[in-house]
């Protein structure tokens, strides 16, 4: 892991040390910054250094090309210390065209450094990006260091071998620049080749000419002078636990968790989707698992899709369904069906910007309401959130528990961030996780019709019971039904009834789940910074920052958002104030004065754009003035 | 009632459930409720494998007085929980109940992928062109005019036909009856249950109380006969008192003709032969209707096809035998890992 510089880069002995770099790739939708992005993110976290992604997309297609709205981004945070964020300002911006460096030059740190390939500079791009003079000629990037290399004919110089034509040649430069990028950074180009020929294995002379353009970038850093202010970075490795290591993003750990779950309720899964960004993915990984038995289905609309999954439990296997903001609010009639005949169902919202259509490809936490409130009737669910990739993992084994458990449908919460981002993650041991079975009615007690809303006196579960099964035939329904017999009731007091069991059953969550803890810093004190969901990488780093110059703050992160945690009033209440950032207009503040009567100062963005640690540690000084010991 | 054992000696209180039935008095849904519970036993059907899924509406009370397993789900869903429902245990014999504002209005969406995937469901549609649940209001299957509270001056919309749309859905097997006509109703669910595949059934249902009668031009006993054809694969479409009417093909106008055998020439020849797997046939049948032609029962179309839970079972089944002893710990550490040491 200590071999930071590739073999024959030894006479550059000149690295600079850093502790984290901050690097932006952006260029046209058609570029292929997203591949670029995640290879070096691979190669990257082989190096052993801690990281954490965003990738930054319109929600476009192809969007014409050279055009500011087309821009596509990958940022990557990565570094020798615990990263958590995808970094408040890159210290390094790629940019493939102008209108990559018109949208993106703002984000970049003062004194940072910027890549052009001036190749894409031509008068015709610069007008499509909106500017009126080139910038590489007037004082626009006096601030910043400039490396100008025109990325593209250069490119073009190393795949002429293979005869491709001008514009498959130039496909090439993301490839001729993450050489490039790869050298400055030290990191190994190997994976890359490796991944290469087998991306391309059908088509033998793409991947060669994407490794020549590769090898060039990099054998450019290699060979050009120091006076063309390239330099080289060292990003050693980051102190983790040991362990096995792999990058996942948020979709893949959500669908192994969906599988590991199901495998340990016992259950068949049966997938119920309908595509919709940014949750797909999930679509997609589930799909390819058939191997696990995995049933996927890919509904005629997102109503089909819950139902479909529904339909699954009701049939005794485990039925999940995957969406967005907007395919939620279809499903929402039958999330009330699933709650009131008490069958088991996951539902995944991977939240977006909204409302309506919103911001399909940017993230929003602003579903918090949706899920928690967002029914017609008394319709309690219990409500979970993930914080990371690494995390969907185990958060999505924890809602298969509980909506077997309890026999109840568990919202997911994650977002557009968290499904598209990577992280390392270290592999969990699968067979160290206590595998809960389901069970199921076996045969009929009683006289008459089997009742099917028996329940469990301890969890106030009702009973499972399987068509198939003899002796159980039993019917359910979305109409009301009696708390003694299971058939339907239009009783007064029997609706009062089953809706104050259905509320205690969710409510009694509380004792089956973890007390809150504290993420970072004290049980009590001035100030604590409450947060959920993807917000949790700011809200950690600018704590520890503040705790670091002696602030009196503390990070607790929520993940069981309904219902809280049994001593979450009594741990708020112990501070004097409570800060809830948010990627909303103040959702979970809500939720914390309803719960607790609880004063809260929110802190409030919907840019699509994640929170800055700064941003964070401002409003926490704010609210800590002169307490700073 | 698990001490059954020879599925032989089951009968229709085997699948009546002890809830009070509580349609109108003279609803249609009685007489095809009868019919099931009397008709289900005979084709040795077992109350433990048999669902009845429904949405919302009159029809859609139907599984609670069955003594089977029943899903009562939510305004035209049935079709899509029955899917997952098949999909998590294609051994159950699943019927879906259904009207036409559930299954045509609402639900008209998942009613034509259902069919187009020929999920193997059973599925019933109890068309009495009225929304009665919700007290009268027209439906997608009312006839042009129909006065309704939605309706006062009588309704504009053009009706759809559940059968014709079911063909364009490509469902693989249609058939039609009539809620009264106990001798008829238990071939087509015979057929219907033995199909393997989304079987449709358009059953013309009388609602007493918000739209008497407004099948009875061919369904009154005097009618009948010259207005029903009921069709038999394999035979001549003939109908009338004496079975003296016939259909036959105009060549010219690409169109059916009613023709009388023995009278200008016309031959027991000259008459179609009713062909079930024939789908332009089938969509020129259940295009027909009174007075200048009769309405079609029975099979009108039956061509099986691989249904959609084999082909997801068999796929699943194959991927298996070519990756066997799946492991999530073993696909979680292929591709690039790296070990960080202690």
């Amino acid at each position: 892991m200590n071999e930071m510089s590739p073999k024959g880069a030894q006479k550059h002995l000149d690295f600079e040390k850093l502790e984290s770099v901050v690097i932006r790739f952006a260029g046209d939708s058609g570029d292929g910054m997203q591949l670029t992005g995640s290879q070096f993110t691979s190669s990257t976290a082989l190096a052993g250094s801690d990281l954490a992604t965003f990738p930054d997309f319109p929600a476009e297609i192809r969007a014409p090309v050279g055009t500011t709205f087309g821009v596509s981004a990958f940022q990557i945070n990565f570094g020798s210390t615990r990263i958590l964020t995808a970094g408040d300002d890159p210290d390094v911006l790629v940019a493939m065209n102008p209108a990559a460096l018109m949208v993106s030059l703002g984000y970049l740190r003062e004194g940072g450094l910027v890549v052009v390939d001036t190749g894409a500079f031509s008068k015709r791009n610069l007008q499509k990006a909106g500017y009126e003079d080139n910038p590489l000629e007037d004082d626009t990037l006096a601030k910043f260091q400039v490396i100008e290399l025109d990325i593209s004919s250069m490119t073009l110089e190393a795949v002429k071998e293979f005869g491709l034509s001008k514009k498959d040649a130039l496909r090439s430069k993301n490839m001729w620049t993450l050489g490039l990028m790869l050298w400055m950074f030290g990191r190994e180009r190997k994976p890359i080749i490796e991944w290469l020929k087998s991306k391309f294995a059908k088509k033998p002379e793409i991947a060669n000419a994407n490794i020549a353009a590769l090898n060039a970038g990099h054998a450019f850093g290699e060979t050009s002078e120091m006076s063309s202010g390239i330099k080289r970075y060292q990003i050693g490795p980051a102190k983790t636990e040991p362990g096995l290591y792999r990058t996942v993003t948020g979709s893949e750990t959500m669908a192994w968790g969906l599988v590991a779950g199901a495998k340990l309720a016992d259950l068949k899964l049966v997938f119920g989707s309908y595509p919709i960004t940014p949750a797909s993915p999930i679509l997609h990984l589930l799909s390819n698992l058939k191997e696990f038995g995995v049933i996927t289905f890919q509904a005629e609309d997102e109503i089909a899709a819950i139902c479909s999954a529904i339909g699954a439990s009701f049939g005794g296997a485990l039925g999940v369904t995957s969406s967005s903001g907007p395919g939620i609010a279809l499903k929402t009639e039958a999330i009330g069906l699933a709650i009131t005949t008490e069958l088991p169902l996951v539902i995944i919202n991977s939240q977006r910007g909204g409302p309506s259509t919103g911001l399909p490809t940017k993230t929003e936490q602003s579903d918090l309401y949706q899920a928690v409130y967002g029914r017609n009737g008394e319709a309690p669910l219990p409500v979970l959130s993930t914080c990371s990739p690494g995390d969907c993992f185990f958060v999505a084994i924890e809602a298969v528990r509980l909506a077997v458990k309890y026999m109840t449908p568990v919202m997911l919460l994650t977002d557009g961030y968290i499904a598209n981002a990577a992280e390392p993650w270290k592999l969990p041991e699968i067979d160290k996780i206590k595998p809960f079975p389901a069970s199921f009615a076996k045969e009929k007690t009683g006289d008459g019709d089997f009742n099917p809303f028996q329940r469990d006196p301890a969890t106030l579960a009702r009973i499972w019971a399987k068509p198939g099964t003899p002796g159980l035939e039993h019917r359910i329904g979305g109409l009301e039904k009696s708390f003694e017999t299971g058939h339907i009731s239009y009783d007064d007091d029997n609706h009062q009834k089953m809706t104050e069991v259905r509320a205690a059953k969710i409510q009694g969550i509380e004792n089956d789940i973890p007390e809150q803890k504290v993420a970072l810093g004290n049980g009590k004190g001035e100030l604590a910074v409450v947060g959920w969901g993807s917000t949790f990488g700011p809200i950690d780093q600018a704590v520890s920052r503040m705790r670091a110059k002696g602030f009196d703050v503390s990070h607790i992160h929520i993940r069981y958002l309904n219902p809280f945690p049994k001593n979450l009033e009594k741990l708020l209440k112990g501070y004097k104030k409570v800060m809830v950032p948010e990627m909303n207009m103040g959702q979970l503040s809500t939720l914390l004065k309803d719960r607790f009567l609880l004063e809260v100062i929110p802190l409030n963005k919907v840019s699509g754009q994640p929170f800055k640690i700064r941003d964070i540690m401002s409003a926490i000084q704010k609210n800590l003035k002169g307490r700073s010991s | 009632m698990t001490e059954h054992v020879s599925p032989e000696k089951l009968t229709a209180k085997d699948f009546a459930s002890d809830q009070e039935v509580r349609w109108c008095p003279g609803c249609g849904d009685y007489a095809i409720l009868k019919c099931l519970q009397r008709t289900l036993p005979e084709l040795g059907t077992r109350p433990e494998n048999t669902v009845f899924v429904s949405g919302i509406g009159c029809s859609s009370r139907f599984p609670y007085y069955m003594a089977t397993y029943g899903f009562h789900t939510i305004h035209g869903r049935a079709p899509s929980v029955a899917t997952g429902l098949k999909l998590a245990n294609p051994d159950l014999d699943i019927w879906v109940v259904t009207g036409d504002g559930d299954g045509l209005s609402i639900g008209g969406n998942h009613m034509l992928h259902t069919l187009r995937r020929n999920v193997d469901l059973n599925i019933l549609l109890f068309n009495n062109e009225i929304y009665g649940l919700t007290k009268g209001q027209y439906s997608p299957t009312s006839h042009l005019g129909t006065r309704s509270p939605s309706s006062p001056f009588g309704s504009i919309e053009r009706p759809v036909s559940p059968c014709s749309f079911a063909l364009g859905s490509g469902a693989r097997f249609v058939a039609r009856t009539i809620d009264t006509d106990q001798k008829h109703m238990p071939t087509v669910f015979k057929r219907a249950k033995e199909h393997k595949g989304a079987s449709f059934v358009e059953i013309f249902q009388n609602c007493i109380v918000f739209n008497d009668a407004v099948f009875g031009e061919f369904t009154n006993r005097e009618a009948a006969a010259d207005l029903q054809l009921h069709a038999v694969h394999g035979e001549p479409l003939l109908f009338g008192k004496e079975r003296e009417k016939g259909l036959t093909l105009n060549r010219d106008k690409l169109a059916l003709e009613v023709i009388t055998v023995g009278q200008g020439g016309k031959t027991i020849d000259d008459v179609l032969v009713h062909d079930e797997t024939n789908p332009i046939l089938a969509q020129m049948l259940v295009n027909m209707a009174p007075p200048d032609f009769p309405v079609v029962l029975g099979v009108l179309f039956c061509q099986p096809a691989e249904s959609f839970e084999t082909s997801v079972t068999k796929q699943i089944a194959a991927i298996i035998k070519k990756k066997p002893g799946a492991s999530l710990d073993r696909l979680m550490r292929q591709g690039r890992t790296w070990e960080v040491k202690a």
